[in-house]
């Protein structure tokens, strides 16, 4: 079972029907899950960003069931301590994983809103990050959604799939 | 399978070394890291070697400049990218004059960090690719094809055909200069292991002192002179085919180590604990009575034993002498090629001078004399003359050559000279094609 929690109430375009159009990409069960926690506890004052790792480390605390996975959705600016930023942080091949939209956005780049680019890039930022906790790392084939992207162009060459080699690693898995 | 690359991340911050180690991890990376350059140089030491290394360059205790110069002591070639805060650029410029792949300032964009990732990669990939080409372009001046189309020399062939495809260790034995690294490249350029390296060691001429560390390999510091960690023989085998040369003057001490390899493929470094294990071939060569040595006490009984699965014998010239013609024109074709000159004949006089000779230093000796001739003669046909004195002198004179063994020689020249062509040949020799197929029949001369 996969547990996405719209953080606080958050909701992207489309939100409430994101876990079955996720159920298309992930082999699993999902479910939505309301998590709400004050953020601003992990909100870094020099940085103007919030710490992926503590909230996804809070996060946790949240997970219904030790067997399932869960995987946070938020709007806010996420960084780990070394980068300047990140568009999601997951555990590899552990429980959780938590992705942002602030910089899935087209108006982050000066670019007139566009909701469905929203929902497609968070769709495959999420399939991405679940796929990190599933085991798998970052594929070569910049089709597959485990290629690795740090702009949100390379976001938009993928698709919500996985290649063939990342399925087989899954029903390997 | 792909070996997974390694990367050691050192920073003194648990969350920056935590979320690198997230952040590779993710990116397909084998990750460990170190809190502080000792840490870093003990990781190095039990879990070494690394494809990449992240270095904070700000640490208490060995700063990363200094774990920079020790890691670079121990792997000259390791790709270093320095952590640095925007305020110590100085320094990150003096780690990148120290030989830093690239400096990354914190907190790093994440596309830096990859690409800076990627191209330490790139360049380490390249400069082991460079090491590789080179020890390939070597190998490929050094191989020569076997030559021969003796009885004696198609049987080496076949030996050699028989085995290459199996595993089994190979003793070449023949007297000096008759081809038996040929025989050893053979054999491996034939084998399943052909895409890896082969490694040649001569035994006969390391001084016993060097040998051990030439094939075993040492850490830093394991002897006087020793400052940089040196893989050895066996371990560049890994994959391919060791060929021990004159393994008859390996010494006793070294013999004893060497069965043990053989039997587990695993060793140590000269003074290192890590246990490292190579999986190679061996393919060896003797001039001498290997028996006799094992009768004497010198070479090990269970070593003989040991290595003594399949044994080619590589026949001395002075038993094919139909093949020096054959090997003559192909060192005179290889001299002209390196010597930029045009490719010469070679005089019926000068072939026959060769053919009476008894090439106690076999091959080697008969390519060096051509070398020679290539070098003194002008740009006539290679004349008796021009061939060493000691060839000359032992050699009888052609004209105590049977008058059968002449024509024989020169059936053979010119046929080959036409292709094979026995219409052309014949006419050339001015006997009808019947004639020639009987003379061609008599000597043993096959059709091309």
């Amino acid at each position: 079972m996969i547990y996405v929690a719209l953080l606080n109430g958050y909701m992207p375009p489309g939100g409430d029907g994101l876990a079955p159009r996720l159920a298309e990409s992930v082999p699993s069960r999902l479910e939505h899950l309301p998590v709400n926690f004050d953020l601003s506890a992990y909100y870094s004052p020099e940085r103007g960003q919030y710490n992926a790792t503590l909230i996804l480390a809070h996060l946790l605390r949240h997970l219904p069931d030790s067997n399932a996975k869960i995987v946070g959705l938020t709007n806010v600016d996420l960084f780990i301590p070394v980068l300047t930023f990140v568009f999601g942080q997951a555990q590899l091949n552990g429980p959780g994983a938590v992705v942002s939209t602030y910089r899935l956005r087209n108006e982050y780049y000066g670019l007139p809103a566009s909701p469905s680019l929203l929902y497609d890039r968070t769709v495959k930022e999420i399939v991405h990050e679940l796929g990190h906790t599933l085991g798998l790392v970052h594929c070569r084939d910049y089709s597959c959604v485990m290629h690795a992207s740090t702009y949100v162009e390379e976001v938009d060459l993928k698709e919500a799939r996985f290649c063939s080699d990342c399925s087989a690693e899954l029903s390997d898995g | 399978m792909k070996r997974k690359k390694k990367i050691l991340i050192v920073d003194d911050e648990l969350s920056v070394r935590s979320s690198l180690e997230e952040w590779f991890l993710e990116d397909g990376f084998e990750v460990e890291t170190a809190e502080n350059g000792e840490a870093a140089l003990r990781t190095m030491h039990n879990a070494g070697p690394f494809d990449v290394f992240v270095i904070d360059i700000r640490m208490p205790g060995m700063d990363g400049i200094t774990l920079q110069k020790r890691v670079k002591e121990v792997d000259k070639d390791a790709a270093i990218i320095i952590l640095t805060a925007f305020a110590s650029v100085d320094t990150a410029v003096e780690a990148l004059k120290l030989g830093a792949f690239d400096y990354i300032t914190k907190p790093v964009d994440p596309d830096d960090l990859s690409h800076a990732v990627r191209n330490a990669l790139r360049q380490r990939e390249l400069s082991e690719e460079n090491v590789r080409l080179r020890d390939k372009v070597t190998e490929m001046g050094l191989a020569s094809p076997i030559i021969g189309e003796s009885a004696k020399m198609r049987q080496v062939t076949e030996m050699i055909d028989a085995v290459a495809e199996t595993d089994a260790t190979v003793v070449i034995r023949g007297e000096s200069g008759t081809g038996k690294e040929l025989v050893a490249r053979a054999i491996h350029a034939r084998s399943p292991r052909r895409f890896f390296p082969i490694v040649a060691v001569n035994c006969g001429s390391i001084p016993d002192t060097l040998l051990e560390s030439e094939l075993f390999g040492h850490e830093k510091g394991a002897f006087t002179g020793a400052q940089y960690r040196r893989k050895g023989k066996l371990e560049l085998a890994n994959g391919g085919t060791l060929f021990l040369d004159e393994i008859g003057d390996i010494p006793a001490q070294m013999q004893i180590d060497l069965l043990r390899v053989l039997e587990t493929k695993r060793f140590t470094r000269l003074g290192g604990n890590q246990e490292i294990t190579s999986d190679f071939r061996l393919v060896c060569a003797t001039n001498q009575d290997l028996e006799g040595l094992m009768k004497e006490g010198t070479f090990r009984e269970d070593l003989y034993y040991r290595i003594n699965v399949f044994t080619v014998d590589v026949p001395p010239l002075r038993e094919r002498p139909e093949d020096i013609p054959l090997l003559a024109r192909f060192f005179v074709e290889k001299y002209a090629r390196a010597m930029a000159k045009p490719v010469k004949e070679i005089s019926a006089e000068a072939e026959a001078v060769l053919l009476d000779y008894d090439w106690p230093g076999n091959v080697r000796e008969l390519e060096n004399a051509i070398e020679r001739a290539l070098v003194i003669g002008n740009d006539r046909d290679v004349q008796p003359v021009d061939l060493p004195f000691r060839v000359e002198r032992e050699a009888k004179r052609p004209d105590a050559l049977a008058l059968t063994a002449v024509e024989e020689m020169h059936i053979r020249r010119v046929l080959r000279e036409r292709g094979g062509n026995v219409t052309h040949a014949a006419r050339a020799l001015g006997v009808d094609r019947g004639t020639l197929y009987n003379k061609m029949k008599r000597y043993g001369i096959e059709r091309e």
